[in-house]
């Protein structure tokens, strides 16, 4: 069983499976040439704010995430894993992938 | 011998943000050998027919990323004539004492204007591949773990200053350009491919506007079957492949990007060509390095990842 996840820029949602990142379920939007990054959570591309629900976390590059914003939700997808229902807002370098219309390259 | 100076790369240090997943990644799934651990916790690893004791170690921290990069020099008179060149450029340099890093001699290490520490030494223990060296065998049971690369072959490296960076390895370390991408306005390199040997590379640098980034840090293979044996493996092993397999127009070298556990890039490459000091450097523009086909040849386009994923 699965959770929805809400992405407030935009109004779209999409399942994710348990076990499965935020980033990684995101990618089946389909946005060609998504910039995801590493998946490791080492690059700092696909940074989120959570803003509601909650999710767990792998290890992400602290060059990227200070403690206090991983306190307050503002997190790497790649190493987000979510618990419930999440919306989330994009703050990384892939917003103008994540924000443009869909369909276009 | 025509071959002095500086030798080779030798070693890396890597941050990794979980060293067990780290280790996992470079011993069992890139294939290299563990060859022993310090007291600070450092693992360290060398592919199956590197002859020294290593060339990777890998140093968990919360951060991922590069922590320099060293290279072999002919002897300790070329280890304190370089220092003494590097001073003279009007770089500081910093002698770290033997035994710091295992099995490993002094190093002299320097700052470039892109951030990047480099390090130069003479002396790595000599632990062999684990042929013998009379009438040897021509592989190994280590030869077949994993990927297997035989070495660590380059790094590329981003940063700003590059053409500072250019100065210090051709005019003090004595590498020459092989290859190099032009800015979009055609009056410097935003890219550059260098050599201190008979490779295509043996560091590479991109200008960039942070310091001290890690692009990726090469393995070579010795064919194309073996780098779409590593797609196959990468694959069985959920390992995040950035692009490839393909062959990149730069270099012609043929090659998978993919990503460690951490979101350090690393990757595996067989071919390019044999360069000589007195070859006149190829040259691609902007537009060459993705349209022309400089990153993927078959692809010909400028993958996104390739400027701005990094670590």
């Amino acid at each position: 069983m699965g959770v929805n996840v809400h992405i407030e820029d935009t109004g779209e949602q999409y399942d994710c499976v348990p076990g499965e990142s935020l980033l990684k379920a995101m990618l089946r939007l389909g946005r060609r040439g998504i910039p995801s990054g590493c998946h490791g959570g080492g690059c700092g591309v696909c940074k989120v704010e959570i803003t509601r629900g909650a999710v767990s976390t792998g290890a992400m590059s602290r060059a990227h995430v200070s403690a206090d914003e991983e306190a307050r939700g503002c997190l790497l997808a790649c190493k987000a894993y979510p618990l419930s229902d999440v919306s989330l807002r994009v703050l990384g370098a892939m917003q103008k992938n994540v924000c443009r219309p869909a369909g276009k390259a | 011998m025509a071959l002095t100076g500086v030798l080779r790369p030798g070693h890396a240090q890597l941050r990794v943000l979980n060293l067990e997943e780290g280790v996992h990644h470079y011993r069992d799934v890139l294939g290299m050998v563990e060859t022993g651990r310090d007291g600070q916790g450092r693992v360290y690893l060398k592919c199956w027919d590197e002859r020294d004791h290593n060339s990777l170690v890998l140093r968990e921290a919360d951060r991922a990323g590069i922590d320099f990069v060293g290279f072999k020099v002919l002897d300790k008179a070329t280890l304190d004539r370089l220092e003494s060149d590097l001073r003279a450029y009007g770089l500081a340099t910093e002698r770290i004492p033997a035994g710091e890093m295992l099995a490993t001699g002094e190093r002299v290490r320097f700052l470039l204007p892109s951030g990047h520490f480099i390090e130069l030494y003479a002396e790595k223990q000599a632990v062999g591949n684990g042929l013998q060296v009379l009438n040897p065998a021509p592989w190994t049971k280590a030869s077949e773990n994993g990927i297997a690369p035989v070495r660590l072959d380059h790094c590329l490296l981003y940063g700003p200053n590059v053409a500072e960076v250019q100065k210090i390895f051709c005019e003090v370390l004595g590498f020459y350009l092989v290859e190099r991408v032009l800015t979009p306005d055609g009056a410097g390199n935003v890219a550059i491919w260098m050599s201190c040997s008979h490779k295509v590379h043996d560091i590479a640098f991109v200008e960039h506007p942070e310091p001290g980034k890690l692009h990726h840090l090469s393995f070579l293979l010795e064919s194309w079957e073996e780098v779409l044996r590593a797609a196959d493996i990468m694959a069985m092993n959920k390992v995040s492949v950035d692009i490839g397999p393909t062959r990149h127009g730069v270099t012609r070298g043929c090659t998978i990007y993919a990503w460690d556990p951490s979101g350090n890039r690393f990757e595996t490459f067989m071919g390019g060509y044999q360069p000589y000091p007195d070859y006149e450097p190829t040259t691609w523009t902007f537009d060459g390095l993705g349209a022309g086909g400089g990153l993927d040849y078959p692809q010909r386009k400028l993958h996104e990842s390739f400027l701005s994923v990094v670590t």
